[in-house]
């Protein structure tokens, strides 16, 4: 059991004491303030960056689908599509895919073969991303762009699995890195999260002559629900946001395309692409707007997260305290 | 129907005299169980096998320009000799965003257990703070840094201390975090025992509090900088230098890095430089791995220490 | 020779001189008039368990002796004994509860209507079905109360009639009139010692032929304990029940035959004592630990 600090009344002996504890004082809140300071200045930084964009496009910027430095068009809802297409794609990969590893980790290993997979599968997460994105553009694309073909021949009657293009660049094969970087988030907090469901609950439903999985579908699924979709938007957002991987992979074009093997663009790899080439002022703004919008995402993402992570915890604490 | 107490012994939905094998449709039900069961392990599998894949992939095609010269030597053009100033930069990056990072991570960790209450409302709100903080994209936080610091307060000169800033927040959060965890395993009696000697509270922490939690906050502070290493987008927008070749320690110039090393030769395309950049990412990776494993094993000691929590 | 009333349901459990607790509802029956048919009728009903030379080991440490006993049909049979003489153990086993523990290790036989439990080509699941449980603390689904009960039919299929079934079992664990209003609220919502019958509702909504109880009233207040207990009179009609319990006068009122365990004195195994009805076990045990028990000496 965790003993937090009891907030007891300091009496110090000596008038040096109340200093020194003046001076921690003061360090920590300005570490906190610190913190404040920096979401503040991000905040202020990107809007008064992106001004002279925004005060060009408004709001339009968001729906106007073409991206030209000549004609000095820019919009983002190629980059927007491109971004949610990959992430989500990558989400319906990742997420059954990680609850299914979190449910052999914790109903289904032993404790032994629990202790090699399951860091094994935490390791996905400390691949940085420069080394996924160099992996990707010289192992993945070339393999995913000899079976697209493939796959287009089985399932080109949906419009999603268009013709292949022909460098192999796409969002599809970018979906696929994002998976490798997401699904380790959604893997080991839902395996901790059905850890945390208790032991009696499980075994009453064994009790009662259940399969595994029935315990599971009825008690641990549901006990955890809101904790896994927590994990899922977290996963969504680390997806959402990442720049340097996709950078090599999904092409860079910016186009809207239903075809998911065709290139296309996300809003932070068309930073990473343009910000250090940038040749007008417009385009630098435009820029500056594209990490205004990504940045409202990421916030976004963090607090959905958060919203539904504490409902899950106060339903846990009920149920605690009811059953104590 | 009534539905009363029964007296009578009901037919029984089974004969329990029967044999103890599956009844009723619990075959259907078992076989349905050990399918869920087997896509579990290949789920599994799958994992290992996808984490497989790229250290593989790494190991094979970066093992053959390992040497001590590739640790020591500068690089030749883009196709030839070694990483050493770009490992060396890496390293100064990296330990300069630790310097700033671990103190305020802690200073924040220490904020909230001892200063803040579990409802007090500066606390919740610096919480939430650190959560946003560390959903930011990494690409906007580099951003941030450019206009902060490269143009705000360099004219426009990219340096490897805006890289450390910008690292910096990008783990600040994460060594926030383990610092905070680490001092709330620490026990109550302690802060107690300490109390009831009359001893201020800075000196209970510097003495007391901290020495305990030191294992927890080296383990994190390990695993951020492993964080940190790897980073490439705060790098891209404030240190993107490539052109060093020789080792450069200056941190207010640019310091080039192996991210953007290997960044570089991708972005170049030219087939007879990967090598290099295989061999870049196979150190960058051996020396993140180690980190994690590393920060395990301390991890793991402490807590034998502390007796389990 | 004391004035010893076993429907005193104070948690001690020694002598009490003199004291008779006054019940606002139902009047317990006395041991006399409930045992009135006497051991014979008993020992002539079918046996369901027939457990042979039972040893439970955890990796090397052996918890529990050779046991050997017989439990019989519709008859509650309680065990008793001081804390850590293997009563968990002894019941967990009868329906394979202790398979999740690694070290676990069972000898001998526990043969149920004949077939023997442990035996090879066993379904586990299938066990547990026939032989249900309910635990010492209450833990009830994070579900509705409805749902709680219903949630093991469904799994078996029982779909149709499931509201009558859900009922039936609500009555014959008396709740159903306190919850018969708010059958979709949480069961979370409700006390310890509803949420205990509420247990043993969803135990037996699926009609096991067998209902273990480990310690089912330990962790409840006295009004929900003797709730509990005058559930098992109604309930041994339609199934075989074994309830453990470290209260003796709830032995002593509940049960028709009764298990005493004990810690062997010189290697500290748990083992069985003595097993015999009730009335004996209490009035005229046979051996002198049982006695010592009962008597309040120790433990």
């Amino acid at each position: 059991m965790v003993t937090g600090p009891r907030r007891t009344v300091v009496r110090s002996a000596s008038g040096a004491g109340q200093l020194g504890d003046r001076v921690l004082f003061g360090l920590c809140a300005a570490a906190g303030l610190l913190v404040a300071f920096v979401l503040v200045e991000i905040i202020y930084q990107l809007i008064s960056n992106s001004s002279t964009s925004i005060s060009r496009f408004g709001l339009g910027f968001l729906v106007h689908q073409s991206w030209n430095v000549h004609l000095t068009e820019f919009g983002a809802a190629a980059l927007i599509y491109g971004t949610l297409v990959s992430s989500l794609m990558a989400l319906a990969i990742a997420g059954p895919l990680g609850i299914s590893i979190a449910i052999y980790l914790s109903m289904l290993a032993s404790p032994r073969v629990r202790s090699v997979v399951g860091p094994l599968v935490e390791m996905l997460a400390a691949v940085p991303s420069i080394i996924y994105g160099f992996w990707g553009l010289i192992v993945l694309v070339p393999f995913i762009h000899n079976i697209e073909p493939g796959l287009h021949s089985v399932l080109g009657w949906i419009p999603l699995f268009g013709p292949p293009q022909t460098t192999g660049l796409s969002l599809f094969t970018g979906a696929l890195v994002l998976t490798f970087m997401i699904l380790p988030i959604i893997a080991s907090l839902s395996r901790d999260l059905f850890l945390t469901v208790p032991g009696e609950l499980k075994e009453g439903a064994a009790a009662l002559g259940s399969t595994q999985w029935e315990v599971i579908r009825g008690v641990v699924l549901p006990s955890t629900i809101s904790g896994v979709t927590a994990a899922m938007v977290l996963a969504l957002g680390r997806a959402l946001g990442e720049a340097i991987a996709l950078s090599f992979i999904v092409g860079d074009v910016t186009k809207i395309n239903v075809n998911l093997f065709a290139p296309g663009a996300t809003l932070a790899e068309r930073i990473a692409n343009q910000f250090l080439g940038v040749s007008t002022n417009l385009q630098l703004a435009s820029l500056w707007y594209l990490g205004l919008v990504l940045l409202v995402i990421g916030l976004l993402t963090s607090l959905t997260a958060r919203l539904i992570a504490r409902r899950f915890d106060v339903e846990r604490s009920m149920a605690k305290a009811v059953m104590a | 129907m009534s539905a009363g107490t029964d007296l009578k012994v009901d037919a029984s939905l089974f004969d329990p005299t029967a044999p103890l094998t599956a009844s009723g449709n619990l075959r259907r039900r078992d076989g349905v169980d050990r399918l869920i069961r087997y896509g579990a392990t290949v789920a599994a599998a799958i994992g290992v096998a996808m984490l497989v894949l790229v250290i593989y992939a790494v190991v094979s095609k970066g093992a053959s320009v390992i040497s001590l010269g590739f640790f020591v030597h500068n690089p030749v053009g883009l196709v030839g000799g070694g990483i050493a100033p770009f490992l060396v930069g890496t390293l100064e990056v990296v330990a300069i965003a630790a310097v700033i990072a671990v103190p305020v991570g802690v200073l924040t960790g220490l904020y909230l257990t001892e200063f803040a209450g579990p409802s007090s409302r500066t606390g919740n709100a610096l919480k939430l703070g650190l959560d946003l903080m560390q959903g930011l994209p990494t690409i906007v936080v580099g951003l941030f840094v450019y206009g902060l610091i490269v143009v705000g307060l360099q004219g426009g000169k990219q340096s490897g201390i805006a890289a450390s800033v910008a690292l910096a927040i990008v783990i600040l959060p994460l060594m926030a975090r383990s610092a905070q965890e680490v001092l709330l395993l620490v026990p109550g009696t302690l802060r107690e025992a300490s109390d009831a000697l009359g001893v201020s509270r800075w000196r209970s922490v510097l003495t007391v509090i901290l020495p305990a939690a030191t294992g927890g906050i080296v383990t994190g502070a390990i695993l951020a900088i492993a964080r940190a290493a790897g980073e490439t987008a705060p790098i891209l927008l404030t240190d993107s230098v490539f052109s060093s070749n020789s080792v450069s320690l200056n941190p207010f110039h640019g310091i080039a890095t192996i991210p953007l090393y290997i960044l570089t030769i991708a972005d170049q395309a030219i087939p007879e430089a990967f090598a290099h950049a295989w061999g870049a990412a196979f150190v960058l990776l051996v020396m993140i791995l180690f980190a994690n494993v590393l920060a395990r094993v301390i991890l793991a000691r402490s807590r034998a220490k502390m007796g389990g929590s | 020779m004391t004035v010893w009333d076993p429907t005193d349901s104070r948690q001690g459990d020694g002598p009490v001189p003199g004291r008779v607790r006054i019940r606002t509802d139902t009047p317990a029956p006395t041991i006399a008039s409930r045992r009135s048919e006497g051991a014979r009728i008993n020992d002539s009903r079918p046996v369901v368990f027939d457990i042979r030379d039972m040893s439970v080991y955890y990796g090397s440490n052996r918890a529990l002796m050779g046991t050997s006993v017989k439990i019989r049909r519709n008859l509650v049979t309680a065990v008793i004994g001081p804390s850590g003489c293997g009563k968990s153990t002894f019941i967990r086993s009868l329906n394979r509860m202790n398979d999740s523990i690694p070290s676990f290790r069972l000898t001998g036989q526990v043969l149920y209507h004949g077939h023997d439990v442990y035996g090879p080509g066993v379904n586990r699941v299938e066990v547990r079905r026939r032989i249900g449980m309910v635990f010492q603390k209450p833990n009830p689904f994070p579900k509705t109360i409805y749902d709680n009960v219903a949630w093991a039919p469904r799994n078996l299929g029982l779909r149709s009639g499931l509201d009558e079934r859900v009922e039936r079992a609500l009555r014959q664990a008396a709740l159903w009139d306190e919850v018969k209003n708010r059958l979709r609220t949480s069961a979370l919502g409700l006390s310890g010692g509803q949420q205990q019958r509420l247990c043993i509702a969803r135990a037996i909504a699926v009609e096991p032929d067998v209902l273990l109880l480990d310690e089912p009233a330990s962790a409840l207040d006295p009004v929900s304990t003797a709730a509990i207990e005058d559930l098992m009179h109604s309930l041994k009609n339609r199934f075989t029940i074994v309830i453990v319990t470290h209260n003796m006068q709830q032995a002593a009122r509940v049960a028709d035959q009764t298990a005493f365990f004990s810690l062997d004195r010189v290697d500290q195994v748990g083992t069985l004592i003595e097993f015999g009805e009730t009335e004996e076990i209490f009035r005229s045990p046979r051996d002198t630990r049982t006695r010592d028990y009962v008597t309040g000496q120790f433990g």
